[in-house]
């Protein structure tokens, strides 16, 4: 590939600024995250006590840790289920040559909660899961199943899975968007020879469609499990951790750490497992798609 | 001699075949619609709903959940709008615009010099930016609020807008590169033969012929930061500088009792972006099928 310039001076001119905003904002507090979490330290005193692995060692035995662990690992289950399986499977749907002609009109409404702000859709569900005034318990008595009604975000057992429905709703529309304009750049040709062969629709979407886009299944799945565990917007705004801890995730415990009970060693700690945790899973994905980033 | 085989016979089996698919076909449009229009229902419902209670006096919203409005209180909005939303609305204003500007500007000179260039360092530098897409917020939290504390910039609007630059430069200019890559080069090459430098080629050349993907680039990073929630919870303390997404919390605990107000609230923050993605849906699906990365 032919470059059009070789002075270097100007390319770098044209670079540094953001290059540098991308440093310092996000690359110098990943490495300050690190060395924040050797030091005792909170908000308004200067000076640090360096504790060393203390608070690893403290984070390895806390039970809130495993919840947390557990509610973000649930998270990414039910996200794969939905909106990535579901998500592939609704995208399918509306490229069937049958369908096509109402696609444009579900692509755009099952898009749609995508757009609006988690803060919204947060306060929204808390609003439709109340259990006098939300529509959810207005929903299951009006279809006569009453006894399922309960106060959905304040009952530990079912508390998560209410919040983690929510994202459902919120982002099975944006997969689906995904998969499609994916499947949209699989050649006609691929289809039209499925069809002389007599296959059916179940195998044309397993052995064509599903092969020619798994490049996209693979960013989903690492997108939707990364996302799963930098969860915190609506787990805070909807039950901020409870009732009891029941719903906390790393996102909420970290905030918790640092700005209610003001441990800031204590919270980057977290900081450090969440970093751990997303970088493996984008490595992965690198390592998996050779192509990864690039296009 | 008999005919070995009928074929009037063969016409009849054939065109009761061909009705026996068309019926099928015709069965499965049908089911696909009716099952999909279920879905698009219950998407799209609760903001409906949230559009209509915010229409409702409280007797209203608490007596007649499900029906419409029984007198439409345009005054919720302004009442909204009076109780604080007003000024968060136009802090999330100046700050997307700032932080949209910024992120165009730096992140095509950047991309700039990243397609057009060549130097030393240059795929280093690349696999650095790109690296900015996996990161987790939540990691740089802390440490990003003691920076933004030590320089003097916590509580600001520049607390929340260098952060946003920061982190929606990777993948804008992530977009924006493999945009430029594919432009012709002709163009350039006779202006520079003319005597057009780097500069003049980037402005009037390069940004002219790159007007969709920043477009998309505009779109996306808009959105990101006009529904960002953490960093705005945590950089900015004082209640006068708060943008919609935070300011809508305060709006939750300080009209507790009035359903209809804090709906309407809630309808001010998602409208504009609603709106935007309906009206520039070209735009936005060019940038996720560029990009697929979930903001």
């Amino acid at each position: 590939m032919t470059r059009t310039f070789r002075n270097s001076r100007t390319a770098l001119l044209f670079i540094l600024p953001a290059l540098l905003l991308i440093l310092m904002f996000v690359f110098l507090p990943i490495v300050l995250n690190l060395y924040n979490s050797l030091f005792r330290w909170n908000s308004f005193e200067v000076g640090k006590a360096f504790v060393g692995l203390e608070y690893y060692g403290r984070l390895f035995k806390d039970p809130i840790f495993f919840t947390a662990l557990k509610n973000n690992s649930l998270y990414a289950v039910i996200s794969l289920l939905f909106q990535v399986g579901g998500g592939l499977v609704i995208a399918a749907i509306l490229e069937d040559k049958l369908i096509r002609r109402f696609q444009p009109f579900f692509r755009t409404v099952f898009f749609i909660p995508s757009v609006v702000s988690i803060a919204v859709v947060g306060l929204l569900w808390q609003l439709l899961y109340n259990p006098e005034v939300g529509l959810v318990n207005g929903a299951l008595k009006a279809i006569g199943q009453s006894e399922w009604a309960r106060s959905w975000l304040g009952d530990s057992e079912v508390a998560i899975y209410a919040v983690v429905a929510v994202s459902q709703w919120q982002y099975t529309g944006y997969m689906t968007m995904l998969f499609i304009l994916a499947m949209q750049k699989i050649p006609y040709e691929y289809y039209e020879a499925a069809m002389i062969d007599g296959a059916s629709k179940i195998k044309t979407f397993l052995f064509i469609t599903l092969p020619q886009i798994k490049e996209m299944i693979l960013v989903g799945t690492v997108i939707t499990v990364i996302g799963a565990f930098k969860v915190f917007d609506e787990v805070y705004i909807m039950t901020n951790g409870g009732p009891g801890r029941s719903t906390e995730v790393l996102g909420t415990m970290l905030y918790r750490a640092a700005f209610r009970n003001d441990e800031m060693g204590y919270a980057s700690t977290i900081g450090t497992v969440i970093f751990v945790i997303t970088l493996t899973l984008s490595l992965v994905q690198l390592k998996l798609g050779k192509s990864g980033q690039e296009v | 001699m008999e005919p070995l085989v009928n074929t009037e016979k063969v016409a009849e089996f054939r065109s009761s075949r061909v009705n026996l698919t068309l019926v099928k076909n015709r069965l499965f449009q049908s089911v696909v619609f009716i099952w999909f229009s279920v879905f698009a229902l219950l998407i799209i419902y609760p903001i409906i709903w949230l559009a209509l209670s915010g229409l409702k006096s409280n007797s209203d919203f608490f007596l007649n959940t499900w029906s419409l409005p029984k007198e439409w209180l345009w005054s919720n909005y302004k009442a909204a709008w009076d109780a604080g939303i007003g000024q968060f609305f136009l802090n999330s204003v100046l700050v997307t615009l700032v932080s949209v500007l910024a992120v165009l500007l730096l992140g095509s000179m950047a991309a700039f010099g990243l397609s057009r260039f060549h130097f030393k360092g240059q795929n280093l530098v690349l696999v650095l930016i790109l690296s900015g897409l996996m990161l987790a917020p939540q990691v740089s939290l802390i440490p990003l609020f003691k920076l933004l504390q030590g320089l003097g910039l916590y509580n600001t609007y520049w607390a929340l807008i260098l952060p946003y630059v920061a982190f929606q430069l990777p993948f804008a200019i992530f977009l924006m590169r493999s945009y430029f890559l594919s432009i012709p080069r002709e163009l350039e090459e006779s202006a520079i033969i003319d005597g057009c430098n780097s500069w003049k080629v980037y402005w009037h050349i390069i940004i002219p012929m790159g007007k969709p993907i920043i477009a998309s680039c505009a779109l996306l990073a808009g959105m990101n930061v006009w529904n960002e929630f953490m960093f705005a919870l945590v950089f900015v303390e004082d209640s006068a500088l708060r943008t919609i997404p935070v300011g809508l919390m305060n709006l939750r605990s300080q009209l507790n009792t009035n359903f209809g107000i804090q709906l309407a609230g809630l309808g001010i923050s998602a409208l504009p972006m609603i709106i935007a993605y309906i009206l520039f849906q070209k735009q936005f699906v060019r940038g996720l099928s560029a990009g697929s990365v979930k903001g």
